[in-house]
């Protein structure tokens, strides 16, 4: 058995220098994003929010897109695996996060430019809906019931919830809206940024996947770690029941 | 700069909400991985 002082329950070699690494470029990013990189001639100075409001924006579709493509891998008999579904769960948790990490960065910097911390805009309003959609993904993996009925309705709903995806990101071209257009991988882009405010983003977007990876990878072992907790206990439950017919 | 409160609070909230989330992954796998033996870590 293992000792209650053990430390690195999830941890790899790998999982340790991917750590270091995004550490690292935490730290740059803050540098870069705030000290360094110049103010924007339209939005002054509130850009540098934009160093982490945008790839946390990014970053939380790929985590949905993720855990929609997890939740289809799941419901595939030929590729049917708990694995998939702790993945989907884990990279939705994390997604959530990110996403709730953007909404209010993008409020902040709302507050600066708009004179409003919120306005029910297009891509807010879908956005935060996208935001409280996926809260509901995770309150239904939470429910009762063996492991696989667990997947199954939460890869179902998954699968439903990833639709919003294309909604959100289009939301500014459907409707008339507060929030500007891609800037930089937008229609017939022609980036016009500094090249100092272009690598900070990229550094942003870079940083914050290497985060999603370190954090998925440990959240679908310790979701791992709980079935396994939760099968011995229902083990040792169903033994003693037999023990107890027995006697 | 007039927007620090602004700027400053965003990454505030950014990394300290990642922080407090790493934490509660670190703390929840501590405790589930007190009852599963090493050997059974499909990771290790």
């Amino acid at each position: 058995m293992t000792t209650t002082s053990e430390r690195n329950v999830t941890g790899t070699s790998f999982t340790r220098g991917l750590g270091i690494v995004t550490l690292l470029g935490i730290v740059l990013l803050v540098v870069l994003g705030l000290f360094v990189s110049p103010a924007d001639v339209n939005q002054g100075e509130s850009v540098r929010i934009m160093y982490a409001h945008v790839p946390g924006a990014w970053l939380a579709y790929l985590a949905f897109v993720v855990t929609g493509i997890s939740s289809a891998a799941y419901l595939w008999k030929r590729t049917r695996s708990l694995t998939w579904d702790r993945i989907a769960g884990a990279s939705a948790e994390v997604g959530v996060l990110f996403m709730g990490i953007s909404l209010v960065t993008g409020s902040l910097w709302g507050r600066i430019t708009w004179g409003t911390y919120w306005t029910w805009d297009a891509r807010l309003t879908t956005t935060a809906f996208l935001f409280v959609t996926y809260v509901g993904y995770l309150a239904v993996r939470g429910l009762g019931g063996s492991h696989h009925q667990r997947a199954r309705r939460s890869a179902v709903l998954a699968l439903l919830a990833v639709l919003e995806i294309p909604l959100v990101h289009f939301s500014v071209r459907l409707w008339n809206t507060l929030h500007q257009e891609a800037s930089v991988a937008g229609r017939g882009t022609d980036v016009t940024m500094d090249g100092l405010m272009l690598f900070s983003l990229f550094l942003g977007v870079i940083v914050f996947t290497l985060m999603y990876v370190w954090l998925v990878l440990h959240r679908q072992r310790a979701l791992a770690l709980q079935d396994m907790v939760e099968d011995s206990g229902l083990d040792a439950a169903l033994a003693a029941r037999r023990a107890e017919a027995v006697v | 700069m007039d927007d620090l409160g602004f700027i400053l609070g965003s990454y505030v909230v950014t990394f300290g909400s990642i922080s407090l989330y790493v934490a509660s992954v670190v703390r929840r796998s501590r405790r589930a991985g007190r009852d599963v033996p090493r050997e059974q870590r499909p990771w290790t």
